[in-house]
């Protein structure tokens, strides 16, 4: 079980869709804050990673002390970027998996716009039991 | 000898042509969705889903009848029934079921356990007083303006305000008598 674990999904347009503190250890805020920018620092890494390979799964492309960063690229150059301390890529592998087939869900909604924030709290029910179950 | 009346729709479903059901309900969900962004406000959607159902129900009263050779209704009650058992299984393939008559026989409710059109919505905070449905609330109250009866139309439950099941109410308010489009003296 990671300790902790921060994942946020950025559309193609590097807006940020949804974004979920997902560890198990206690919620600091100024650790959350210091998360979300070492996700955000590494989305230049992730741009020219992600044009090298065809593979989806691009593994840890960034560290930072002991936490390292882990990309998943869907078809439509939405990231899921998960920053963790675990070494158990498999796990986060499949993570990544389920979670692209609730974003699929969310994409065939009608009444989603492209690009927007993902408001629906069934998704980030969702999302945080596979968080649990995975990581 | 007459062909027999069907009971439910399931044959004649199954002999017309047919259409992919993911692509029916993704061009539904960017007509409601390319309404929204016309008209903005929910209650005008509402109405407009209302509004095209009906002329879509004007027109399908006739294919209704020219493929399904039902005889004329003896009461609402039979009406209610060719509705739920053979007009929505023709036509969206599903059928429904009739309850809840009232004691004059002149309203029912019609409850659909699945409904195609809504496959993959979900409503956001902001669209909470949409019918995303309304146009079947349309094409029911059409197609029976065109066989004589004006009714009345509203939605009990509906699953995505988080009920468990579609619910239509349904409420006769009267059978109009046919009148000769011309008069015969003139």
């Amino acid at each position: 079980m990671a300790g902790t674990a921060c994942f946020i999904i950025v559309s193609k347009n590097d807006i940020p869709i949804y974004e979920a503190e997902v560890g198990s250890a206690a919620k600091k805020e100024e650790a959350s804050q210091q998360h979300q920018f070492i996700l955000h620092a590494a989305l230049d890494i992730v741009e020219d990673l992600a044009w090298t390979t065809n593979a989806m799964f691009l593994k840890a492309v960034d560290k930072f002390n002991d936490l390292s960063v882990s990309v998943y690229v869907t078809a439509g150059h939405t990231r899921f970027m998960l920053l963790h301390d675990s070494r158990n890529e498999d796990g986060i592998k499949s993570f990544f998996q389920e979670v692209q087939e609730l974003y699929i869900k969310i994409l065939l909604n009608p009444l989603y716009l492209p690009s927007a924030r993902i408001a629906s709290s069934h998704f980030d029910t969702k999302v945080r039991a596979l968080a649990r179950k995975y990581l | 000898m007459a062909p027999l009346v069907p009971k439910t729709g399931d044959a004649i479903f199954a002999s017309i042509d047919r259409v992919n059901a993911e692509l029916f309900t993704l061009t539904y969900g960017a007509m409601v969705r390319q309404l929204l962004t016309d008209l903005e406000e929910v209650d005008v959607v509402n109405k407009q889903l209302d509004q095209m159902g009906y002329n879509i129900g004007a027109r399908l009263i006739d294919e209704f009848l020219a493929k399904s050779n039902v005889s004329r209704c003896v009461d609402f009650k039979e009406t209610a029934d060719v509705i739920a058992k053979v007009g929505l299984k023709m036509f969206l393939g599903v059928t429904a079921s009739v309850s809840n008559w009232d004691p004059e026989g002149s309203s029912f409710s019609l409850v659909l356990d699945d409904n195609p059109l809504v496959d993959f919505v979900e409503l956001p905070d902001t669209f909470q007083g949409l019918h995303y449905c309304n146009i079947l609330s349309g094409v029911i109250r059409g197609a029976l303006e065109m066989v004589s009866m004006k009714t009345e139309i509203t939605w009990i439950r509906d699953m995505l305000h988080g009920d468990d099941a579609y619910e239509l109410r349904v409420k006769l308010l009267k059978q109009i008598p046919e009148e000769y489009p011309y008069k015969d003296d003139e």
